[in-house]
């Protein structure tokens, strides 16, 4: 690890205006950024926590929906969100181990956009709004690809807000080594259609499954998927997959999350 | 009743007192005063020619003490291979030099060609990622795949090496044209293509090593993460550096696990003591995990074809084996005799076949070393073995309990010499099959297989009957087979004046258990408390000549090097005692802890003829020597053959390709067995391992020779959600008879059994859901099953 400045402002202002300095670099729970400063594959001069700002963190039922506070950790979301969106909850207690659900946050998740996170496709399955320092976006708008955001340098997301949907489930298949999701489907229904979102899955990081919601939009049942196929092209191949393995598990597990939806 | 101490006893491990509050000693806990640090330049590149090291801008930054580069150490020997293996048409194998660092060429991702030591670490690393960057490599075509390199000798690993072939063996060459006729003339013949995949160790803790100089005496010592402190010292010292044995202290402290990685020695623990000796302080170095990936030894890595020609009944006639055995870039220490004595040796496993015959040829290309991993050569044989046999009863629909049970070796048989040259003592392999039947309720199968399919799960059984050689070994045996080294161990046993107990061992426990069961074996002889007796092991300074841990041998042979210093220290007691109770020695008796005149109630405690020893007032001076310390050497009469079936069920998920191992159930013949919680210990942790290359770890190199499966990310591990809870048995002992506690060891045999009971178990899952897939290579992947089923 090279040498840095630390930083832990406590309102976003603060950490806004921290961000502005050269070299600076946000740090949300770490469990991205560590290894790779450990690695000293990056160097920043400054780190700005953003753990300490107050308003960036917790979960609220309210009148858009569930809010999420972006520096909530994903085992208080899987804790707290479990009465109001079971299907979140559990997908945040699905992610990685217990060190990294106590430590990796939502915030730092979305941010990253890594194409095999969990949390993108719980965002976009559910249609979220990301909420910024300076503004909200549609999950629609913010997933532009692997490791690539709308956000722009040095905007903050501060919290997410869902809207909750009648059933849900997220099923993962998990990479063996990483348990990160070598694929993993969000399916969302809400009263005006359903929502399935892929992750783990394509070179372009997550995206929407369409067919998948049109066909369950009209039959919410496993059954509608059936005769769809889903094309290999632009599906992520490696040494834990073959693009055609990733292709057919979109449709396996979009069944099962079908099934599992509650 | 089972026993609460001593020989028997599952005494519990005392020395997980501290290994698991956090109060062990590791090298990289030692802090020693004015402690320089040293980081490793490696290479990024799999094979180029170094064209210059830029040393230069490093050498003026801060806190920079030293910078060394191969240049440095071209004078200096080389780590050489410990055995001597010759060519079927007679000629010796290839041994290229093993520089310290790098010199003239790197070859492989990780090969390190220079070495700073600075004021700290942060500093070191500074400094090695300038020389990284100022260095100048032209980089040569990578050699990865072993076939290519032994066609192609325009691209060479060692310029002077001109197909890339360490040695062609054939084993045993002379039956050659006996086992080819016996194939010609069989009913029918199975083949079977496989890779045994190449296997990253990962022990707990990567290596680490600290070297001292000490200018007044001019004695060098070397804390360092071995499994064997002499076996180090012999190769640094005589091999390597040129210091004399006596001027050379390796310790090896508390040690996270070496799985065979720690056996061998390696460049890093030269080059710091060389640095501690230039710059006159200390220095440390500890791998990165990173490191650990690129520059451990590596397991496995065979590519092999295996035939067996049998009679429609399945009757075995013959197997005959082609391997290509990747030794990687350079040779580690085994990494010779791990493919050829400690695989094709086990190539009859415990059948009754009379004609096999094993080719090997070892290959070098552009990746880490590879070399002895758990188990060792044979894991190789068995899963080998064990999976022509499987696809074999496939072919001919028979049933592979009933066609091992009609090829085994009988008990009648024994001892029982090998067509591939061993002779088996005893064994019962009929025993551990039906004991293994019986626990697993094979007769039970069907109604899980049914239950399964109501969950939508392919149900599958697989089974291996395994065997090994192992209690590694006789010095006499090993000679003729190219061992440069004897494979003896020692033990000193020092009774101190106030009775207690120091046992001084030349094996070295990195989580076997050693300070538990060496003393439970003292406790029984001496009839003391266990809790009376240290056991003292890792540092030459203290312990007599040994030859370590590895190749479970530390109980066989170490054991019995103990058991026989303890029956001095008893024969001289009796003679203490004779004196003292005025008797004939030959009427002395021990037991329990006494030594009485026999029929008389006239006796001397354990405690009372140590005390004597030391301060000998009414002590036969002018015939004994005074003192109560004795030291015995053991060399093993032959190896021991461990043995035993192993069954397991797998459930697959036919939608995703996803196996779990739904049971495991092992039936061991271990000999005796000293403590049985620690014994099933090591199943468990060696069945843990066999479950991780069946289905989990993959060592998976590009074609340029970058290591892709480099962290965890990629290089899956098992886990504890990844194993089942196993069942294991250890009641069909045959002791061995060849040493004196009858034991086998049992430190390899879940690494060696299991992996084919699991690939088995997961192609008859397949055949049951009507897929016939003849085999999948491990690891058996979800993608890699559903790439099979849906071909």
């Amino acid at each position: 690890m090279h040498n840095f400045d630390f930083v832990k402002p406590s309102s976003i202002a603060d950490a806004v205006k921290a961000l502005s300095g050269d070299g600076a670099q946000a740090l949300s729970g770490g469990q991205t950024l560590t290894p790779t400063l450990k690695q000293r594959l990056a160097q920043p001069s400054v780190l700005v926590s953003l753990t300490g700002i107050a308003e960036m963190k917790g979960v609220c039922m309210g009148a858009d929906g569930l809010s999420i506070g972006a520096a909530t950790p994903h085992a208080v979301v899987a804790r707290e969100a479990a009465k109001d969106y079971p299907g979140l909850a559990a997908l945040a207690g699905g992610i990685g181990d217990p060190a990294v659900r106590n430590r990796g946050t939502i915030g730092g998740s979305l941010a990253n956009n890594d194409p095999a996170a969990c949390y993108p496709a719980g965002v976009l399955g559910s249609g979220a709004t990301i909420v910024t320092n300076k503004r909200k976006i549609a999950a629609d708008d913010y997933f532009q690809g692997m490791f690539t955001t709308a956000l722009d340098e040095g905007e903050i997301i501060t919290g997410v807000t869902f809207p909750v949907p009648q059933k849900a489930a997220y099923v993962k298949f998990n990479q063996p080594a990483s348990r990160f999701a070598l694929t993993g489907v969000f399916v969302a229904k809400f009263a005006g259609g359903v929502r399935v979102a892929v992750t783990g899955a394509s070179n372009n990081g997550v995206f929407r499954w369409t067919e998948a919601e049109a066909a369950l939009s009209a039959n919410f049942a496993a059954a509608a998927v059936e005769g769809l196929t889903v094309s290999p092209e632009d599906m992520i191949g490696d040494l834990h997959g073959t693009p055609e393995y990733r292709a057919h598990l979109v449709k396996v597990l979009t069944k099962r999350a079908v099934a599992a939806a509650h | 009743m089972p026993k609460d101490t001593g020989i028997g006893a599952s005494s519990k491990r005392r020395e997980d007192i501290r290994f698991l509050s956090g109060l062990g000693n590791y090298t990289d806990d030692m802090q020693v005063a004015g402690q320089a640090h040293a980081v490793f330049v490696r290479s990024t590149v799999a094979h180029g020619r170094i064209k210059s090291v830029g040393t230069k801008t490093a050498l003026g930054m801060p806190g920079v003490l030293a910078v060394f580069t191969g240049e440095d150490f071209k004078d200096v020997g080389g780590n050489p291979a410990g055995w001597l293996i010759n060519s079927r048409d007679g000629t010796p194998m290839k041994e290229p030099k093993r520089p310290v660092l790098a010199h003239g060429k790197v070859r492989h991702v990780g090969d390190a060609y220079a070495a700073v030591v600075a004021e700290t670490l942060q500093q070191a690393k500074d400094a090695a990622q300038v020389i990284s960057d100022e260095t100048e490599i032209e980089e040569l075509p990578a050699i990865i795949d072993m076939a290519q390199a032994l066609a192609d000798s325009s691209n060479r690993v060692h310029d002077e090496i001109s197909d890339n072939q360490c040695f062609d063996w054939g084993w045993i060459e002379d039956n050659r044209a006996a086992v080819d006729a016996a194939f010609k003339s069989a009913p029918h013949v199975t083949t079977l293509e496989l890779v045994n995949n190449r296997l990253v160790p990962n022990a707990m803790e990567p290596r680490a090593s600290i070297g001292e100089y000490f200018p007044g005496t001019g004695d060098y010592k070397l804390t360092t993460t071995s499994q064997n402190p002499h076996l180090t010292r012999l190769l640094v010292a005589a091999f390597v550096m040129g210091i004399p044995e006596n001027k050379l202290q390796v310790v090896a402290p508390d040690v996270g696990g070496g799985f065979g990685s720690k056996i061998y020695h390696y460049g890093e623990e030269a080059l710091v003591l060389a640095a501690a000796k230039q710059i006159k302080r200390p220095v440390k170095w500890t791998a990165e995990r990173s490191e650990s990936f690129l520059s451990d030894a590596h397991g496995r890595d065979h590519v092999t074809k295996i035939e067996l020609a049998c009679d429609k009944e399945g009757n075995f006639l013959a197997f005959r084996t082609a391997t290509l055995a990747n030794v990687g870039a350079y040779l580690s220490n085994f990494s010779t005799a791990t493919p050829t004595f400690l695989h094709g040796t086990l190539m009859a496993g415990p059948y009754k076949v009379p004609h096999v015959y094993v080719n090997v040829k070892t290959v070098f290309t552009n990746t880490a070393p590879v070399d002895a991993y758990r188990g060792a050569g044979r894991p190789e044989a068995t899963y080998s073995l064990e999976r022509v046999i499987d696809k074999m009863c496939r072919e001919l629909d028979l049933d592979p309990f009933e066609v091992r049970r009609k090829n085994f070796i009988t008990t009648d048989m024994f001892p029982y010499t090998t067509p591939v040259g061993l002779a088996y003592d005893t064994g019962d392999y009929h025993a551990t099959l039906d004991k293994a039947m019986e626990l697993a309720d094979v007769a039970g199968f069907e109604k899980r297989r049914a239950a399964s399919a109501a969950k939508g799960k392919l149900r599958g059984m697989g089974l291996s009957t395994w065997i090994e050689a192992c209690g590694i070994a006789p010095s006499h045996l090993v000679g003729v087979l190219g061992a440069r080294v004897g494979l003896y161990d020692a033990a000193t046993v020092r009774v101190n004046a106030t009775g207690n107990i120091s046992v001084m061992v030349g094996a070295h426990s990195h989580g076997q258990g050693h300070e538990t069961v060496f003393a439970q074996v003292v406790a029984e002889q001496l009839g003391v408390p266990e809790s009376s007796i240290e056991i003292v092991h890792g540092d030459t300074s203290k312990i007599p000549f040994g030859m370590g841990s590895y190749g479970s041998r530390s109980l066989a042979v170490c054991g019995s090097a103990m058991t026989k210093a303890v029956d001095k220290i008893i024969a001289k007691g009796k003679k203490i005692a004779a004196h003292m109770l005025e008797a004939a020695e030959g009427d002395i008796t021990f037991a329990d802890g006494k030594f009485s005149v026999a029929g008389t109630d006239k006796a001397k405690t354990f405690g009372e003829i140590a005390f004597s020893a030391y301060v000998p007032h009414n002590y036969p001076l002018e015939t004994l020597e005074p003192g109560l310390e004795e030291t015995a050497f053991y060399d093993p009469a032959n190896f021991t053959y461990p043995a035993g079936a192993y069954i397991c069920e797998v459930e697959v998920d036919a939608e995703t390709g996803k196996v779990e191992i739904a049971s495991f159930t092992c039936a061991d013949d271990f000999g005796n067995v000293m403590n049985p919680m620690i014994v099933e210990g090591q199943v468990h942790g060696g069945v843990g391992q066999g479950i991780g290359q069946a289905l989990l770890e993959n060592t998976s190199y590009d074609e340029n020779g970058q290591l892709l499966t480099g962290s965890y990310m990629d290089y899956a591990m098992p886990r504890a959600d990844d194993v089942p809870f196993y069942v294991v048995d250890a009641s069909c002992a045959t002791p061995c008879t060849h040493n004196p506690l009858g034991v086998k060891g049992c430190g390899e045999a879940g690494a060696i059994g299991s992996p084919p009971a699991v690939v088995n178990a997961v192609i008859d899952a397949l055949h049951r859901g009507g897929h016939k897939v003849a085999h999948i290579d491990m690891p058996v992947s979800p993608a890699r099953v559903w790439s099979a089923m849906n071909a």
